[in-house]
């Protein structure tokens, strides 16, 4: 069989994969002494430190998404208008950082925003504010630097779907007496909504998962999921805490995904029937 | 085109720029905007270039002394040479592993409509899902019991895992415009199944899979969280060390690791862009 062929991915996949997380499942609903139990999700309900954590992943997600939104969505809009060869090259200024190390990217912010560095010197040189400030080893340089990661994780599906709107729409509109802005509003925003809807919930499930960005650009003060659970493991030791914590961002990342797999295909279902 | 009196660039601002009635000189917010953003995307990462050749501890842009001080820094260092043999090592084996494991996937997977061959597709893509830090945890215990832990054939298969889909993704949609009844001719014509795959579809598919193994080799030598947990002691790979150099204080040398890691990504794109044709440029993963 044809099928079989897929054998030897599909194999590496369980050994390295599959069954380690299966383990990794297993281990969080067991009690210290090894007896079957949910105490150590009991424990994040009850211990205010788990609501901390949760906190700090929603909240840092959720700004950088809504960055990404405002900052992405008016350039994908741009994007979307111009003649298909400049449109092209500016695509490859957008996928440019996707190609470049993450490592790499960090470090660079790392060396702008540091308090000597060049945006800090620059901002002072120019007078925009006379003290150095701390823009990094906090929540703002993990904001920065996360949004120049997870922007173009935000244009190109928006992109796409707004590639895909009727402009004959927008014609319509303008004829019918409608301003540019009302045109906007009112006909293209709408139509663009599910891929916005796609992208921003792609966008939101990456970011729960993040764990370079925080520890380098936050410097130790912004501890989501993914720190935790590095820490219990280096610091502590504590495979429980690890392991549920783990089970809690697989069984979140994994339910968005599907709900965004079910809003694409949405939007194909609306491309399809225009 | 412009006319005596009016300047080009005055008329193209009072031009229409849409289906609407709006102007560029309305919307020209809207082109600056945009081109922040732009810039916001590119500038810092390239900036890293020049910056590693200044002088100073702080490196300044532009440079007021130039220097290579921080190349011979890294040049110098016995840690940082190994552990720069060590990606290398680690992004060869995890490309000439994941591209024939990926491209058989693909080809056994991608044509069939049963259903278990989409389940099937659907399972070996989630390595691309999952987030890196629980496979890293979940492989890192696995490898002490097994005593995989720091080496490189642990390394090396951790890395394949996380490119095998990409692999798939990339050969597959390359098998998609690939007609299928070339290969019936060439078995009804007596060539088994192997020497049609062999001598009729791969070569036609080929720069796919040319792409699929620079994604899978950058796959391999950018990856930073598998590094951290699984690799170690001799056989630290680059990321794992500029990680915990970052980690700890601004290292200038990383400026300069940093600008060859830039050229050797550049280098691979090069290479995927002649022998790959501009082929799918695949995913990516973000964390």
């Amino acid at each position: 069989m044809l099928l079989g062929l897929s054998g030897p991915a599909l194999a590496l996949v369980l050994v390295t994969m599959v069954l380690p997380i299966a383990w990794l499942f297993g281990l969080s609903f067991l009690a210290d002494d090894g007896s079957l139990s949910l105490v150590r999700y009991r424990r994040m309900i009850e211990q205010p430190s788990y609501a901390r954590i949760f906190g700090a992943t929603f909240k840092v997600s959720l700004l950088t998404t809504a960055l990404c939104v405002v900052l992405g969505y008016p350039l994908a809009y741009v994007l979307s208008q111009l003649p298909r060869r400049a449109a092209n090259l500016c695509l490859i200024a957008v996928m440019l950082p996707f190609w470049t190390s993450l490592l790499v990217r960090t470090y660079a912010w790392l060396v702008l925003l540091q308090r000597r560095g060049l945006v800090n010197t620059w901002g002072m040189e120019l007078g925009l504010w006379d003290e150095p400030l701390a823009l990094v080893h906090n929540l703002s340089g993990t904001l920065i630097g996360m949004v120049h990661i997870m922007l173009p994780f935000l244009v190109l599906p928006v992109l796409n779907s707004m590639r895909s709107i009727d402009m004959d729409c927008m014609k319509a509109a303008a004829n019918l007496g409608a301003s540019p802005t009302r045109a906007f509003w009112s006909v293209f925003f709408p139509m663009s909504l599910p891929g916005l809807f796609a992208g921003s919930l792609l966008v939101f499930v990456i970011c729960l998962g993040f764990y370079v960005t925080p520890a380098v650009l936050g410097g130790g003060k912004i501890v989501m999921v993914s720190n935790q659970i590095a820490n219990d493991i280096e610091l502590f030791f504590n495979w429980g805490a690890a392991s549920s914590l783990g089970v809690v961002l697989l069984v979140s990342t994994m339910a968005l995904l599907w709900l965004a797999s079910r809003l694409t295909r949405l939007e194909q279902l609306l491309g399809a029937s225009r | 085109m412009s006319g005596p009196g009016t300047p080009g660039p005055q008329r193209w601002l009072d031009r229409p720029a849409s289906a609407t009635q709006i102007t560029h000189r309305a919307r020209l917010w809207l082109y600056a905007l945009a081109g922040a953003v732009l810039a916001f995307l590119i500038v810092p990462t390239l900036i890293v270039v020049p910056m590693s050749f200044s002088a100073s501890q702080y490196l300044e842009f532009p440079p007021r002394q130039w220097s290579l001080r921080w190349y011979e820094n890294y040049f110098s260092s016995a840690t940082w040479m190994d552990a720069t043999a060590t990606s290398f090592k680690a992004a060869a084996w995890t490309a000439l592993l994941a591209t024939p494991l990926g491209t058989l996937a693909a080809y056994g997977l991608s044509p069939s409509r049963l259903r278990a061959a989409r389940a099937l597709q659907v399972l070996l893509i989630t390595p691309m899902i999952v987030p890196v830090i629980l496979i890293a945890v979940a492989v890192f215990y696995v490898y002490v019991k097994v005593k995989l832990n720091n080496s490189l054939a642990g390394l090396v298969l951790a890395h394949t895992m996380l490119a095998v889909p990409i692999v798939m993704i990339v050969v597959a949609s390359a098998l998609k415009s690939f007609d299928m009844n070339q290969e019936m001719v060439a078995r009804s014509l007596g060539a088994s199944r192997p020497r049609a795959f062999l001598t009729v579809t791969l070569p036609q598919i080929r720069f796919a899979v040319v792409s699929a193994a620079v994604l899978s080799f950058l796959t391999s030598f950018d990856e930073v969280i598998l590094a951290l947990f699984v690799s170690g002691g001799a056989n630290s790979t680059l990321t794992r060390q500029m990680f915990l150099a970052l980690r700890d204080q601004i290292d200038p040398t990383i400026a300069a690791i940093s600008s060859i890691m830039i050229l050797v990504t550049t280098l691979m794109f090069v290479v995927a862009q002649v022998f790959g044709g501009g082929g799918n440029a695949g995913n990516r993963d973000a964390n």
